[in-house]
């Protein structure tokens, strides 16, 4: 991401080393930003601006970029980590501070706002994402362990225009309605179809003792397995649907009707 | 969150030594448990020091049973074959646990480390002997339906909340342990978890700075013998209420030996020893197994809210030996 240091006139300097001495060393660092600018006009409209006026006439004109999503500068964060994975197609590099988690980096950081914070402690699946093939909740993931790896989002499911099946399944059987919980549960369901076709067990998995075979998921197991994402709209009959349509590649009739 | 340092080990050596060095650091696993707590400021650690690169994530049969790696994930050990085949009871309780996602997050050594679920222990605008010693206990006089049944003490009456530990009880296991030494010592499952007693802001038995390298599980004759019972709130993604493993190692219809332990009703699992004292040399009956369970819930004491674990306990129990016997 860009890195820009600001060249200040000394009229510049002087007005920010005066006015706004707090920020004199942000701006210096990272640029002026819009924060910046507001201030600026809120002391320019109580005529503090006067005895500075080449100063404030100058940085008025500078261009201010506002959909830039500025580094953080590495000396103002006390733990700055760099990271950098695989997050869908492309490789992200991104210096984050050591508390970030996975999902406020892809939400905050990289502008991935698929995957949704319902709970932020693990209790509701709606961050679910799929890490190096497997679901994990990323609420609960430090970004700052993810060095190397490879995460699946919501975004990077469809293949060029097509969707991928599971949601064309969900689509199929309305397997939403408010849709918060969906990215969720779309990717913890694409990961279970991995799961079920190496053969993992569950807790309603009969005969354990027997090795592992690739197995057609039943309307309990499915229910089981998908038991961490939680729909506040109760959508799990057609999740349920859904789920076993693109598990079987088999045509299954929508448990809902229109009115009338 | 407090703010703090992240590194991520490349050696035990590594870990440990940080670790020695500063008693605000912690290690982590999963983070399933300690970064849930550190959100809440329970947990408050300046240190972090990432295992997730270290070398024990092997499961492997060793000459006397098996070896579960302290850094595998749960979902990894509950699907290993072997232990699938010989250890069924390990992969029922761990698959009764958490959610899918959170099983393939959450580590052995993490999950044998996991803090309690009482959640007065998570408010911190609570009095909590286990969070601030000599605070109180907001539970004992509280809202306490969840909490003990055994051995509590006036200072906690909370439980330990894992569910692959009461199997890992039931079972005899070890945990091995590196010191700060870098010698290994072994913890028998039995003495890793303690009694709240005086000291409820001790969970276990292990050192500051001391890793878990290990859970070793001795051989036995129990596989085709043995059952996981988990009683909650809702079908799943719950913690227990009570839960029960339990294996019989059987010769004809004669128990040889009962291995029973307990969830949701301690400090720590709970090893039904009353019960498997009943249930040695006797016929594997109904009859038996009732006489078993009202003998262990015989020593058991409910607290305000919680009156109905000790029949629900029976139950369990009675299920429980019911469902090893028929495999
Ligand atoms: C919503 C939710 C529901 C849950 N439901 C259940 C349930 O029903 N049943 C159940 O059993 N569990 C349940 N859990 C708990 C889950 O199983 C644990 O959080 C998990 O097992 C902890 O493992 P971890 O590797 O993530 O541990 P971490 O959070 O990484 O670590 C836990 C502790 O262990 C320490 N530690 C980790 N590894 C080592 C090591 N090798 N040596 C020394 N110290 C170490 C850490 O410093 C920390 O103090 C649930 C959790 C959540 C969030
Ligand atoms: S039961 Fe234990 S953990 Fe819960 S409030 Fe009391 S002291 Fe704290
Ligand atoms: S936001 Fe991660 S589980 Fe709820
Ligand atoms: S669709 Fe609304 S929460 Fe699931």
């Amino acid at each position: 991401m860009k890195q820009n240091k600001t060249q200040l006139t000394p009229e510049e300097q002087k007005l920010f080393g005066d006015l706004m001495p707090e920020e004199l060393e942000e701006v210096i660092n990272s640029g002026f930003n819009r924060r910046h600018f507001i201030k600026l006009m809120g002391l320019a409209t109580a005529g503090l601006l006067a005895s500075h006026a080449i100063g404030a006439e100058q940085l008025f004109a500078r261009a201010i970029e506002t959909d830039e999503i500025p580094d953080l500068i590495p000396e103002a964060i006390e733990n700055g980590i760099n990271v950098s994975f695989k997050v869908n197609s492309s490789v992200k590099k991104v210096l984050i501070d050591s508390r970030m988690t996975l999902l406020d980096t892809l939400r905050e950081r990289i502008g991935l706002t698929g995957s949704k914070k319902g709970c932020d402690h693990g209790q509701c699946g709606a961050c679910t994402v799929i890490v190096d093939g497997q679901r994990v909740l990323s609420c609960l993931t430090l970004a700052a362990t993810c060095e190397g790896k490879s995460v699946i989002t919501i975004e990077g499911l469809a293949k060029e225009n097509a969707l991928n099946p599971m949601q064309a399944a969900f689509l199929k059987h309305d397997g939403f309605q408010c849709g918060f919980c969906t990215p969720g549960q779309i990717c913890s369901a694409v990961a279970l179809m991995k799961e079920a076709k190496e053969g993992n067990a569950s807790y309603v998995t009969k005969n354990i003792r027997e090795d592992g075979k690739s197995l057609l998921l039943s309307d309990e197991e499915i229910a089981e397995r998908m038991s961490g994402n939680i729909c506040r709209c109760g959508a799990y009959p057609n999740i349920v649907a859904a789920i076993k349509e693109a598990q079987s590649g088999k045509n299954i009739t929508q448990n809902w009707l229109f009115a009338g | 969150m407090r703010p703090f340092k992240f590194t991520a080990a490349d050696s035990l050596n590594t870990a440990i030594g940080i670790r020695t060095k500063n008693p605000e650091a912690a290690f982590l696993g999963g983070g399933t448990n300690l970064l849930d707590l550190m959100k809440e400021h329970v947990a408050l650690p300046n240190e972090i020091i990432d295992l997730g690169k270290l070398n024990l994530k092997t499961i492997k049969a060793t000459p006397t049973g098996i070896s579960l790696g302290a850094l595998a994930k749960n979902t990894e050990t509950a699907n290993h074959p072997l232990v699938r085949k010989d250890f069924p009871l390990l992969s029922k309780a761990i698959l009764a646990g958490a959610s899918a996602q959170i099983r393939n997050m959450a580590t052995n050594g993490g999950n044998l480390l996991q803090r309690t679920r009482c959640s007065y222990f998570y408010d911190i605008s609570m009095p909590c002997n286990k969070r601030v010693p000599g605070s109180g206990c907001s539970a004992i006089e509280g809202f306490n339906r969840m909490h003990a049944i055994f051995g509590w003490s006036e200072q906690c009456v909370a439980v330990y909340p894992s569910d692959m530990a009461i199997a890992l009880s039931a079972l005899d296991a070890t945990v091995k342990v590196m010191q700060t030494n870098f010698s290994e010592r072994s913890i028998l499952m039995k003495d890793f978890h303690i009694l709240p007693e005086n000291h409820p802001e001790i969970d276990n038995s292990l050192k500051h700075g001391e890793l878990i390298t290990s859970i070793e599980i001795p051989k036995n004759n129990l596989a085709s013998h043995s059952a996981y019972i988990k009683v909650r709130d809702r079908n799943s993604y719950a913690f227990a209420l009570v839960s029960v493993a339990a294996g019989l190692n059987l010769n004809g219809n004669i128990i040889q030996s009962a291995h029973i332990a307990m969830g949701g009703v301690a400090h720590k699992p709970w090893r039904a020893i009353q019960a498997e004292q009943v249930l040695k040399g006797k016929p594997a009956t109904l009859a038996n197994f009732t006489k078993a369970a009202e003998a262990e819930m015989s020593a058991a004491r409910a607290l305000s809210h919680n009156q109905f674990k000790i029949e629900m306990g029976k139950k369990t129990l009675i299920n429980a030996l019911e469902m090893a016997l028929n495999g």
